[in-house]
């Protein structure tokens, strides 16, 4: 067994600096304007969190090894190498107080895209053994067990036997040469099972012929999350086999945001080549039938809904206008939040902050920025589509005493289809 | 050869008039911004005032600030001064030359010990003082020797004053001003390429009236004449103000007597009293002519530029040095964007699998 | 005696071609050094293109967010005040348009200097408030290095000697003429090693950001 050391960390961190990383570190003039789009600094005041200082360890060995002035630097010792304290120290900076949300990417003046290099920095993290205890378990159920959650096939198994019994439809598994293949995350299997009836009984009603796959039904991964792009592979690769086992013309990342990140824009560059089938979010499937009429619904919410976008569905996945499409499809008070799509503010539990237990007490200061925006947006219930922002705001509005429901988009639609051949009336739109 | 008639005996013996009299000395006040109530105390001091005895040496020199102060207009306040004092020596304008020459310099210098105004135009030459010599004397030589009993020294023009266009790189002969020779006597430098005549007379007109020399600048000048810019002083300033320019000498800026700043004009770094003082009996200057200032009142004025090169142009060749510069960071750049791919290269192939068992530090 | 003189014609000639010398391959060096590192082809099936998002964000990332303006205004309204103030000094004021013009054959017509000079006053006291900001604001404050003060000091020297000599408060003017010229000397030579590099890095950075986020269908 191998371990993790500051040189392998270095050495990470020597790989993954690319060209856009040194553009980015060459224009950053410490402006400290994102701070203000991160909402563990707005949310605590503690300048520390300032997201371009979370990356000092990714831009000194940036300085030290690829410039011309910090190589003389070096070598005059002017300048401080970066060591296992250090990242030690830095640990709370990369993962405690970052989700990878990618907002402050958003408002950089000179358009440094600082998630990504958050993204690259965590290599680092991990080939040093600075990786949060409570990620590093999760990256290890993963590879070893197949889920974050340690969910198995047989529990698996055992849900879709109630759903089958609660729905009355069959949810397949390993069918080979089915259209679509359908990924889960441990939190839908566990925590939200609804979404898996959801699906059958819109696949049902759009006559949409789909899949589990038993040996790839995991979404989620956890190699993103904790930043080695060899865990990351390893997880994508099952998916890979599974899809390309079951010849399925394409694989549906399940609500969860960063699943479909990992699937969707990190999962053919992990396996290095493109994949043989499509990846499509569920909600740009359903979006996509709704425009072609296969999935017609009836009724809508008369309660004031808003809409919580995941920050990996849409500013690091592109899929912004499908949510809004849905919503309108199946409320009539759908309300937006004052910063909503792209310029959403994150629920504070993405990018592996939600499986640091390290990180509670932060998390749950850093969702007042969340909490208030929903409050001021005065809806009676928030729907997402992500099964791991609404465990994470669940447990912040127990936190915080508020009382709104948080419902599943997919479900949401699914328990808004016209459910007689012929006795619905096309939906209704505001 | 100097006597000792007082400038007002001289000055009636020409037919001035004691109103002319006191009118040229309202003048020099006001040439020299002092207030009128000093004008009786000019008049009384230039009444009373002895011809001076004056030599003049002329160096590494064109024989253009003679030309300049011969050629000036009568009757001005300098052909009045001009024509008082006694010029003992000038090799240009005098009658004698060879030994008879010499021997009224030494006779001038003997007769008015200590007392002589010795007046200098042209650079000393130093690399080899044979390049200049008068009479088989090196002007180094005949400039320490005259020097030596001269109450005051003006070096007029700027090779005198600052070396001027001997000088200019790669200055071959070695000149150098006057002030760089002597140092135990009070200068005064007039530049200019040639100097305003009416400056030289001030200075005189001074020196006569309270028997010492005007304040100066950091440049040994009268500040009175070189205390502000032509820029300044230049009546086409506004149009510089206004960003109105001439782009060539016949263009439609030039005919409507823009700024020619971007002609060359050195106005904003020359300081000379042509805007106010004028030349050739006041008709004109060169701005006023059409043509930018050249600096010539300025040390080391050959050696800022083209004359026809905007002030803020360096004197360097910049576009051959842009060029020069990218090729040479263009092969630096190669050589270290290779080094680059080598650290990013080795790193790569150092780089170990992550497996879920190495998450963890050695201890 | 001639000093001033000499010091003007020095940093006018060898001065000036030594600093210039350095910036040009400082910023062509810097450049290779940042392009060698490459980037990965991106294999996942594109949503959208690269390049026009990438020249959209170069365009856009002028203007702040609202939400994240009413955050922070002081930063981004001293920024404009700064940089356009700095923009037309350095661009539209005659003078510098003709060393432009003499270096790359081709110039543009300059402003009214009383206008050049009150930008010039704007962008000094943008400068000083920006001075204040860095050292009273806790997020500057922290990641602020000493290179931070550096660039400042070299970006606000040409500035303040530039004004002096304009309003001619220095005797001699070819005394300020040429410190004005030696620290615009400073700033060249400072230029491609420090952060004053993002003059030029930004556009990069900028597209890179708007192409990465274009490709996955998302304008940044």
């Amino acid at each position: 067994m191998s371990q993790a050391t500051i040189e392998k960390g270095i050495n990470a961190f020597k790989e993954q600096i690319d060209a856009p990383v040194a553009a980015f570190f060459s224009s950053c003039v410490s402006c400290g304007m994102c701070a203000e789009a991160c909402l563990f600094y707005t949310e605590t005041g503690d300048p520390k969190y300032t997201p371009i200082h979370k990356l000092e360890p990714l831009r000194r060995v940036w300085e030290q090894e690829y410039t011309l002035t910090g190589k003389i630097k070096k070598l005059f010792g002017l300048t401080e190498a970066v060591t296992d304290r250090m990242l030690s120290e830095w640990q709370e900076l990369l993962y405690d107080s970052c989700t990878m949300c990618a907002r402050c990417s958003m408002v950089c003046p000179v358009g440094n895209d600082i998630a990504y290099m958050v993204r690259k920095a965590r290599e680092g993290m991990v080939a040093s053994g600075n990786a949060p205890e409570g990620v590093r378990m999760a990256s290890t159920r993963a590879v070893r067990i197949g889920s974050p959650m340690g969910v198995k096939l047989t529990s698996l198994q055992a849900q879709i036997r109630h759903i089958e019994a609660d729905t009355g439809l069959t949810i397949p598994i390993d069918v080979e040469g089915a259209e679509y293949m359908a990924l889960l995350s441990s939190m839908e299997i566990m925590n939200f099972p609804e979404y898996i009836g959801g699906l059958a009984k819109i696949f049902a009603h759009a006559g949409i012929s789909w899949t589990l796959c038993s040996t790839a039904f995991e979404a989620t991964n956890s190699g993103i999350q904790i930043g080695s792009s060899d865990i990351a592979r390893e997880l994508v690769q099952r998916v890979v086999d599974g899809a390309e086992r079951l010849k399925v013309r394409a694989v549906i990342s399940p609500e969860c945001g960063h699943a479909y990140t990992a699937i969707r824009w990190e999962g053919p560059n992990l396996v290095g080549r493109r994949f043989t089938f499509k990846v499509i979010h569920i909600l740009e499937l359903l979006d996509q039938l709704r425009a072609s009429g296969r999935i017609r619904t009836e009724g809508l919410e008369r309660e004031c809904m808003t809409f919580h976008d995941p920050c990996s569905l849409v500013r690091k996945g592109g899929v912004i206008e499908s949510p809004r499409n849905l919503m309108n499809m199946v409320t009539e008070n759908f309300v937006e939040l004052e910063e909503h799509g792209k310029w959403g503010w994150c629920c504070g539990g993405g990018g592996g902050v939600s499986s640091n237990e390290e990180a509670a007490g932060l998390r749950h200061k850093a969702f007042r920025r969340k909490k208030e925006q929903l409050e001021a947006s005065g809806a009676d219930a928030l729907v997402t589509a992500c099964a791991n922002c609404r465990l994470v705001m669940e447990e912040g509005f127990e936190g915080y005493r508020v009382e709104m429901p948080i419902l599943g988009l997919t479900e949401l639609v699914a328990d808004h289809l016209v459910t007689e051949e012929g006795s619905g009336e096309p939906p209704e739109k505001r | 050869m100097a006597n000792s008639k007082t400038l007002g005996e001289s000055l009636r013996r020409h037919g001035v008039t004691r109103r002319g009299f006191l009118k040229f000395c309202s003048a020099t006040a006001s040439l020299m911004a002092l207030p009128p109530t000093m004008v009786p105390a000019i008049a009384a001091a230039l009444e009373r005032a002895k011809r001076p005895s004056v030599i003049w040496l002329s160096f590494q020199e064109c024989t253009g600030c003679t030309e300049s102060l011969t050629r000036s207009h009568a009757p001005t306040v300098e052909s009045l001064i001009f024509d008082h004092v006694s010029l003992d020596y000038h090799h240009t304008l005098q009658v004698a030359s060879g030994e008879a020459a010499e021997a009224a310099r030494e006779a001038a210098m003997h007769e008015n010990q200590g007392g002589y105004l010795l007046v200098v135009d042209g650079s000393i030459p130093l690399a080899d003082p044979g390049y200049s010599t008068i009479a088989g004397i090196s002007n180094v030589d005949m400039l320490r020797e005259t020097a030596a009993g001269a109450a005051a020294i003006i070096a007029v023009g700027t090779c005198a004053a600052f070396g001027g266009l001997p000088k200019a790189d790669p200055n071959p002969t070695g000149a150098v001003p006057v002030s760089e020779i002597i140092r135990d006597k009070p200068i005064v430098n007039v530049s200019g390429c040639p100097p305003i005549p009416v400056v030289i007379t001030g200075v005189l007109a001074h020196f006569l009236t309270f028997g010492a020399l005007p304040e100066l600048d950091r440049y040994g000048r009268p500040m009175v004449f070189y205390g502000q810019s032509i820029h300044d002083r230049c009546y086409r300033r506004p149009f510089y103000d206004k960003g109105l320019f001439a782009e060539t000498f016949d263009d439609e800026g030039a005919r409507k007597g823009w700024c020619l700043y971007k002609m060359g004009c050195k106005g904003p770094m020359t300081y000379n009293a042509c805007a106010t003082a004028k030349w050739n009996n006041g008709t004109g200057w060169p701005v006023e002519a059409g043509h930018g200032c050249l600096g010539c009142s300025e040390p080391d004025f050959w050696d800022a530029g083209g004359f026809y090169n905007a002030l803020s142009i360096p004197t360097s060749d910049v576009t051959g040095t842009v060029v020069t510069g990218a090729v040479a960071g263009a092969a630096l750049g190669a050589a270290a964007a290779l080094l680059n791919r080598g650290t990013q290269g080795e790193a790569r192939e150092k780089h170990a699998t992550v497996t879920v068992d190495d998450l963890e530090k050695g201890v | 005696m001639s000093e001033p003189m000499d010091f003007l014609l020095l940093v006018r000639g060898t001065g000036f071609d030594v600093a210039l010398t350095i910036f040009v391959i400082g910023v062509v060096l810097r450049l290779f050094e940042i392009f060698s590192l490459g980037r990965g082809v991106n294999l996942a099936e594109p949503r959208g293109r690269e390049f026009g998002p990438g020249m959209r964000t170069i365009l856009t990332r002028n203007v702040p967010d609202p939400h994240t303006f009413r955050r922070q205004p002081l930063t981004v309204v001293i920024g404009y005040l700064f940089h356009i103030g700095l923009l037309i000094s350095l661009l539209l004021f005659v003078p510098h348009i003709e060393l432009f013009k003499e270096t790359f054959g081709f110039g543009w017509p300059g402003l009214a200097t009383p206008i050049v000079d009150a930008a010039a006053v704007i962008t000094i006291i943008a400068l000083l408030a920006a001075l204040w900001h860095r050292a009273s604001n806790p997020v500057m404050r922290r990641i602020t290095r000493a290179e931070d003060w550096l660039v400042w000091l070299a970006t606000f020297l040409p500035m303040l000697t530039g004004y002096l000599a304009y309003h001619r408060m220095v005797d001699p003017y070819p005394l300020i003429l040429g410190l004005h010229l030696l620290s615009v000397e400073l700033l060249l030579v400072l230029f491609p090693f420090t952060k004053l590099m993002h003059t030029f890095t930004l556009f990069i950075a900028r597209w890179y950001n708007g192409a990465m986020n274009g490709y996955r269908g998302v304008q940044s």
